[in-house]
């Protein structure tokens, strides 16, 4: 180890006294450092998201300490941009080309990431493993160099549509979305997995807009459609609304909640718990305020992490194990390079992944890529409400299609 | 009276702005600087309203995406080219300005300060309501292009951009300067300091306030339109309720009423920001703050007005006898 640190070294100071183009790909790594690139709210309306910020830079922190990777320390750079997509440009172009990372790594949030893509994939820099829910980060076509990471919408919609074949073959399925592109990815998710039965189960659709008061007449038409099986994509307030209508109307669909409103908080609480038992919902991480949990060695391999690295943070934020959770992947990565830190092996570890465990997400769920899938993530496992907390239920199920 | 020191200054400055960047700064610092040079006019057009003519808005950033939203769907629907799109987004964006300073006419101060602010509240929303989707690309927004540098001119995308910015940016400050120095400016700024004054010097003032508020709008329109070919890329989230402030921001911070004072307003909001998150990831809204808040406590009538202190103070020093007459430039 030691001999082949040595060699790397002598190796980099020869390259780069006499052959510069050899290097030339491998931009932001030295034989003791890897740059990486970063950008998240820490200021603005969406600065929630700062922590999985903070859990990066403890996460890398402690890598470095325990000596790094082949011999690098890493050098996390990462930069508030307040949830603005101009300001997330400005960033990483400075990322890019002044600070001239090796990679960008988790940046946050849709239209941040639809405002950087084109010029990142431009500049052939790996955009690796988004923090965001959109289905198209998977598009290896046209966007070689950026490659999601959590189950997108869609997929999560694959997943419902799979198990209501499966369990509920004669099932009339009613869904309510919200008219934008995530309740939209929704409507897809469900035409994949249903192809040519899609006309025939799906007896009712309807949207709300952002801005409409209630979800009332929606779920009435829902009720006179004779569904039995209810998919909600809707934003916590709505889904709250939308549980208690149900249960109001005396209706008792077969009730499957988008994950987005599965937070006791936000929705079961406003909504009634009683109201919202047997709701389904879907998980693909450990939920650090679950019971289930509190002796399971992943967690608490991430819980130690915590008091060592990060001692004042609040253990039952989500964002920390999400945190945990990508940087693993990456992790994984970086090993499999080997010592060839060029964006091009970067991308081409990133792509493959095979049958990856982490140790925060959920049991028998495993990261896979390829160069055909940019979807780290495809698989989930539902979870039903019981009045007290999300009952994980049944196997993992992947997603369908690509 | 002018001395030539004053009347060449400005050209000079402008000179070595255009010329030092090309041959010191990167493509990212230069970059930065066409931001700087967005900002700054769009906080030109905050000032014409607010800082002229009394009028105070919370709603620029309206106008600004309105001018980033025509100059992206022409380009992405129209295949017109980025120059082309000015002209259009200046005249909607007078249109817009026009109609919302009608409101404004019998809302003074702080109403009408609230009314803008719901403007640029609604913004967003707006931009996703689903009528205007097939044009906007809702929350997706929309994808442009970055202009090359026309006829084989020996700059790259970001230099090119960079100097075209600079030129539209001069054209619009002189104008402004022009505008604020003569009749007009004068009958704004009485409007401002004293409305029954003014109209009973026989200044119209509704047609006054409407038309000021119509050029203000242009102008940041313009700034709109020049981001959104900078950014390559717009969609509601850009264009929040805290762009207007940070418009405001800057238009305070450099100077209300002054004509330069919205150039130091843009480096403010430009790179204060950045200065922040380097001292604290934690908070780096509160470190913003105290800093905004130690300006405004060091120089309270702005970056301006504090280096024109400091220039009337040296002048008298040199030449004590010269009575200070110039009105700001």
């Amino acid at each position: 180890m030691h001999r082949r640190t040595l060699l790397s070294t002598i190796g980099a100071a020869v390259a780069a006294g006499t052959l510069p183009k050899a290097w030339a790909t491998t931009v932001g790594v030295t034989a003791t450092e890897i740059k990486i690139g970063h950008t998240i709210p820490y200021s603005g309306p969406a600065s929630a998201y700062g922590v999985i910020g903070q859990g990066h830079t403890a996460f890398f922190k402690m890598l470095n300490e325990n000596g790094g990777i082949a011999g690098r320390k890493i050098n996390f750079i990462s930069l508030d941009d307040g949830y603005l997509p101009p300001k997330t440009v400005e960033q990483v172009r400075r990322l890019v080309e002044q600070d001239q990372v090796a990679f960008l790594f988790n940046t946050l949030g849709t239209p941040n990431n639809t405002a950087i893509q084109k010029y990142v994939n431009q500049k052939k820099v790996p955009h690796l493993f988004l923090a965001t829910g959109a289905d198209k980060w998977g598009n290896y076509k046209e966007f070689p160099w950026t490659i999601g990471w959590q189950p997108s919408y869609r997929t999560e919609a694959q997943i419902y549509a799979k198990y209501i074949t499966l369990n509920h073959p004669n099932a009339k399925i009613a869904v309510l979305y919200q008219n934008d592109d995530f309740g939209k990815d929704y409507l897809i998710g469900l035409k994949d997995a249903l192809g040519a039965d899609y006309g025939k189960l799906v007896v009712k659709e309807a949207s709300y807009e952002v801005t409409d008061a209630t979800i009332d007449s929606q779920a009435v038409s829902f009720q006179a459609s004779g569904a039995d099986v209810l998919v909600t994509a809707a934003t916590p307030k709505f889904a709250a609304q939308t549980i208690r209508k149900v249960y109001d109307l005396g209706w008792k669909p077969l009730h499957f909640m988008t994950n987005v409103s599965a937070s006791v908080g936000a929705v079961i609480t406003p909504a009634g718990p009683e109201k919202a038992v047997g709701v389904i919902t879907s998980q693909y991480a450990k939920d650090p305020t679950e019971p289930t949990w509190k002796d399971d060695p992943g967690m608490n391999e991430w819980r130690g992490f915590m008091k060592k690295y990060l001692p004042d943070a609040d253990l039952s934020d989500s964002g920390y194990v999400f945190s945990y959770g990508v940087c693993n992947t990456l992790l994984q990565v970086l090993k499999q390079c080997g010592d060839d830190f060029s964006r091009e092996n970067i991308m081409k570890q990133a792509t493959n992944l095979k049958d990856l465990e982490i140790p925060t997400l959920l049991p028998g769920i495993k990261v896979n890529t390829s160069p055909t899938n940019y979807h780290p993530i495809r698989q989930m496992q539902l979870a039903k409400w019981n009045g007290k907390t999300w009952e994980l239920f049944g196997s993992v199920i992947e997603g369908a299609g690509t | 009276m002018r001395n030539g020191v004053s009347r060449a200054a400005p050209w000079a400055f402008l000179i070595a702005a255009a010329v030092l960047p090309l041959l010191l700064a990167s493509d990212y610092q230069l970059f930065q600087l066409t931001m700087v040079v967005v900002y700054a006019v769009a906080i030109l057009g905050l000032n014409l309203v607010t800082g002229f003519n009394g009028q105070i808005s919370l709603g620029h950033g309206a106008f600004y995406a309105v001018g980033a939203y025509v100059t992206a769907i022409m380009m992405d629907k129209w295949d017109a080219p980025y120059w082309a799109t000015l002209p259009v987004s200046a005249a909607i964006c007078a249109g817009v300005g026009f109609l919302l300073g009608l409101p404004a006419l019998r809302l003074g101060g702080l109403y009408l300060a609230l009314t803008t602010f719901a403007l640029a509240v609604a913004t967003p929303q707006l931009l996703k309501y689903k009528l205007v989707e097939d044009w906007t690309g809702g929350v997706q927004g929309i994808v442009i292009t970055k202009p090359d540098a026309p006829f084989g001119l020996p700059f790259n995308a970001d230099q090119w951009l960079y100097l075209f910015s600079l030129t539209v940016a001069t054209v619009l400050f002189l104008l402004a300067a022009n505008l604020v120095r003569g009749r007009i400016g004068r009958a704004m700024m009485a409007t401002r300091d004293h409305a029954l004054a003014a109209e009973a010097m026989g200044i119209d003032i509704a047609l006054l306030k409407t038309r000021t508020f119509a050029v203000s709008a242009m102008f940041t329109g313009i700034a709109g339109s020049l981001g959104a070919i900078a950014i390559q890329f717009v969609a509601p989230d850009s264009f929040s309720v805290f762009l207007s402030i940070t418009l405001f921001v800057g238009l305070v911070v450099g100077g209300v009423a002054s004509i330069a004072g919205p150039v130091f307003g843009a480096l403010f909001i430009e790179f204060v920001p950045n200065i922040a998150d380097q001292v604290s990831k934690a908070a780096p809204g509160a470190v913003y703050g105290v800093i905004l808040i130690a300006f405004m406590f060091l120089m309270p009538s702005g970056l301006a007005g504090f280096l024109r202190g400091l220039l009337r103070k040296a002048v008298r020093s040199i030449r004590p006898a010269t009575p200070s007459r110039s009105t700001e430039g």
